[in-house]
């Protein structure tokens, strides 16, 4: 029995992460905990009083007033966060999954992920959260601080559900492609998938030859695989494969390098994530 | 780590702009006369506690643990300067703050942060008591012996000051008094004592400057007494501080850091020309009511206030000292916890004996680091001897009453150790005693010594003596301490 956690928040993207949790779940017949993280608490809610001035007991009076508008604040956020994980319940349930568990929590998303990954098997995010809708092509603040302090494979969830049939998995010989193709051949349930094998590199004996054996993990688990080799850049490359093979979901390996090189030269997963239009289930 | 950092550094600098310019605007107003009176606290020019709240919130904004704390000079360090810069000068003064800046980065490297635990809620609300009552005496010069027209005004600023917040909260009420008041003493000319009379005011921003002491050994042992105590009592006021705001606005800070950050403000502080300062309860009051919460807010106060003096030092010469004081007194009377008194028939009375010695010690002696470390004293001795109450021997004999057994229940030390003797009725005529302590705690070498004391006393009337159920805890201390099984034991013990 595996256990997805997956977290979902006021914006458009909940629907599709409830979906694409449901189809896991119901695959590897799993149970779904829906989790909904209030975050830190937004100090501008605070009416403003430029009085300047402390009267009697200043301190007491001060702490109850700010722990009572604090208070309210959250009271209406609870009710608006438990109205969104009911909802989030239903569509799950009517997806035929049974075991599903809400939780809210008034806490970061990040500390929040290393709070209950311990025993979950798969965690499930959207690609932006609720105050980064606007922009298409932006990723939400906190994805890759989730995805670095995960140790779990996390189902990126595009903004609409579209049931998956093929899958292109991102192969680069790395420890984290590896992950991901013993994730799939040690959960033989995914094998009525399509797979496709893309490995983006100049043409070597080595590369050739690690292609194969993880080919043959795959098929050995029951899996239909196609590979190809081809040489360029990376994001182009597998951007096309999905465009024109109609790939549905993308397996790859996710920030296998330091922070500082991606702050310079950017990430490919970052890069990837945000131009492909599809869902991604990363590994690290 | 990295992303964790910046995402830290974004919230606790841009994480609330508006909230915090805006309450360093209003904070910035509050520490204006706050720093000119504590500057004649000290015995020094208005320049010097302008200077120092500059630097201070500024460095402190940057390098301290607590975002949204406000530091700047304060009258807690200023009265421990009076007698230095009397008998020394300014110079002294100057280098005393770079030495105590150097010795609290010390302490917070040394992690004297932890310390803060052993510091009671009484000990604190007697801080913060005595320390309203140091800022309200350090007005009295200006209420005593002066013309009847101080206290009209007085009245009428503690009135704007007051009553201005129930009609709009947008516009700070000590802003208000301060530009009423002064407005009306030039309007109709009054003959009050302004700023202008207190000392020099800047007129420049501060330069570098190293103090110009004779560097040498006496110049340290007689700077060394000053610093120690203004960086215990600085550190004292600005963890405490940080726990109200944590309190305040329920999150966290680090409170070592806050203790180089304080450090590295006051030796910053010394070489600009300014006076050690620390964290102010009452202004970060202020702050977290105006609703600054992150370190742009302190920074902010800083700036703010420098510029107010340099740019209008004209206008800042006219304020009668009155306006000043009324704003002094709003603070004390804030930063007073008036609960404590209708709380000192409520709370037991260990704890209200621990508040008031506190506010007492203070009060004679000006120095606040004395007040918490008596305080402090007495929170442990009660501790302890409520603690040595938690103690029971019980026994019953055989039947044909030639033996005994004790059981000895609860906690053995220093403070129960003489209850613990007296519980065993020697006159007995015994042949066998058994003294079972498992269910005791043996603490330290006094109950060590006085268990020796019963085993030997019991042997010397002529019972053979056993004990039973030494705890571990127990057991290591006894076996690393205890003589009683060792040969000549009762003569070693009563040769002492």
């Amino acid at each position: 029995m595996i256990k997805l956690i997956a977290f979902i928040d006021r914006s458009i993207y909940a629907r599709s992460v409830c979906d694409h949790a449901a189809w896991i779940a119901k695959t590897v017949d799993g149970s779904v905990d829906l989790i909904h993280v209030l975050g830190r608490r937004n100090e501008s809610e605070a009416p403003v009083d430029l009085s300047g001035s402390i009267g009697l007991g200043a301190r007491t009076a001060l702490l109850e007033e700010l722990a009572e508008l604090d208070g309210q604040v959250a009271k209406i956020k609870h009710k608006h966060a438990r109205a969104i994980l009911e909802d989030a319940k239903k569509i799950i349930q009517r997806a035929g999954i049974n075991q599903v568990s809400t939780l809210l929590r008034n806490d970061g998303i990040v500390e929040t992920v290393q709070a209950f990954e311990k025993d979950a098997g798969l965690i499930v995010i959207g690609k932006r959260g609720q105050n980064t809708e606007s922009d298409e092509s932006h990723l939400g603040s906190n994805f890759e601080r989730v995805v670095r302090a995960s140790h779990r494979p996390i189902l990126v969830a595009s903004r609409d559900f579209n049931p998956i049939k093929r899958v292109l998995i991102a192969f680069d010989g790395g420890a984290s492609a590896m992950k991901a193709i013993n994730y799939f051949a040690k959960n033989p349930v995914f094998n009525s998938l399509e797979c496709r094998l893309l490995n983006v590199t100049d043409p070597s004996d080595r590369a050739k030859q690690q292609l194969e054996s993880a080919t043959k993990l795959l098929r050995d688990a029951g899996y239909t695989v196609a590979t190809t080799m081809q040489a360029g850049q990376a994001e182009a490359v597998i951007c096309e494969k999905i465009k024109t093979d109609n790939i549905d979901l993308l397996l790859m390996g996710a920030y296998g390098h330091s922070r500082i090189r991606n702050l310079i030269i950017g990430s490919t997963t970052t890069a990837m994530i945000r131009s492909c239009k599809i869902p991604v289930l990363l590994f690290r | 780590m990295n992303t964790n950092l910046i995402s830290r550094f974004r919230t606790e600098w841009f994480g609330n702009i508006r909230g915090d310019v805006l309450a360093g605007l209003v904070v910035a107003l509050a520490l204006i006369p706050e720093a000119i009176a504590f500057s004649i606290i000290a015995g020094v020019d208005p320049k010097v506690g302008l200077y120092a709240s500059f630097s201070i919130a500024v460095v402190v904004a940057i390098t301290g643990g607590r975002p949204g704390m406000i530091s700047a000079a304060t009258a807690a360090t200023a009265v421990l300067m009076v007698t230095l810069v009397k008998d020394h000068g300014l110079q002294y003064l100057l280098a005393a703050t770079v030495l105590a800046g150097l010795l609290q980065i010390a302490a917070g490297f040394l992690r004297v942060g932890y310390l803060m635990r052993f510091i009671s809620k009484s000990v604190m609300t007697g801080f913060v008591n005595a320390l309203a009552i140091l800022i309200f005496l350090a007005q009295l010069p200006e209420l005593i012996n002066v013309p009847w027209l101080t206290y009209v005004m007085l009245a009428g600023g503690l009135a704007i000051i007051y009553l201005l917040p129930l009609i709009t909260k947008m516009v700070p009420s000590p802003l208000i008094c301060i530009i009423a008041l002064t407005a009306i003493s030039i309007y109709l000319g009054l003959d009050v004592r302004t700023v202008s009379d207190m000392g020099e005011l800047p007129s420049t921003l501060p330069i570098f400057l190293i103090p110009n002491i004779p560097l040498n050994i006496e110049t340290f042992m007689i700077i060394l007494p000053y610093s120690a105590a203004v960086a215990a009592v600085g550190l004292l006021e600005s963890l405490m501080t940080a726990t109200i705001v944590d309190e305040l606005t329920d999150t966290q800070s680090d409170k070592n850091r806050e203790c180089i950050g304080q450090g590295i403000a006051n030796t910053a502080t010394g070489f600009i020309g300014g006076m050690a300062g620390c964290a102010m309860i009452g202004q970060s009051m202020i702050n977290v009511k105006s609703g600054g919460r992150g370190r742009l807010s302190t920074f902010c106060a800083g700036v703010f206030l420098l510029l107010m003096i340099v740019f209008l030092g004209d206008w800042v010469k006219q304020i009668p000292m009155a306006a000043l004081v009324s704003i002094m007194i709003m603070v004390s009377i804030g930063t007073f916890s008036w609960s404590s008194i209708k709380n000192l028939k409520l709370h037991p009375r260990s704890s209200s004996i621990v508040m008031l010695s506190t506010v007492f010690v203070v009060v004679a002696t000006h120095n606040l680091a004395l007040g918490v470390f008596v305080g402090v004293l007495f929170s442990g001795i009660f501790f302890a001897w409520k603690i040595s109450q938690i103690f029971l021997v019980t026994s019953h004999a055989s039947e044909d009453g030639t033996e005994r057994t004790y059981i000895v229940e609860g906690q053995l030390f220093f403070a129960s150790a003489e209850n613990f003797t007296a519980s065993f009725d020697f006159k007995e005529a015994l042949e066998k005693v058994i003294i079972d302590v498992s269910n005791a705690h043996i603490w330290d070498i006094s109950s060590v010594a006085a268990l020796d004391m019963v085993v030997l006393k019991f042997r010397r009337e002529g019972a053979e003596t056993e004990i039973i159920g030494l705890n571990e805890a127990s057991e290591t201390i006894l076996g690393k301490l205890a003589m009683h099984d060792e040969p000549g034991a009762l003569e070693r013990l009563l040769g002492h």
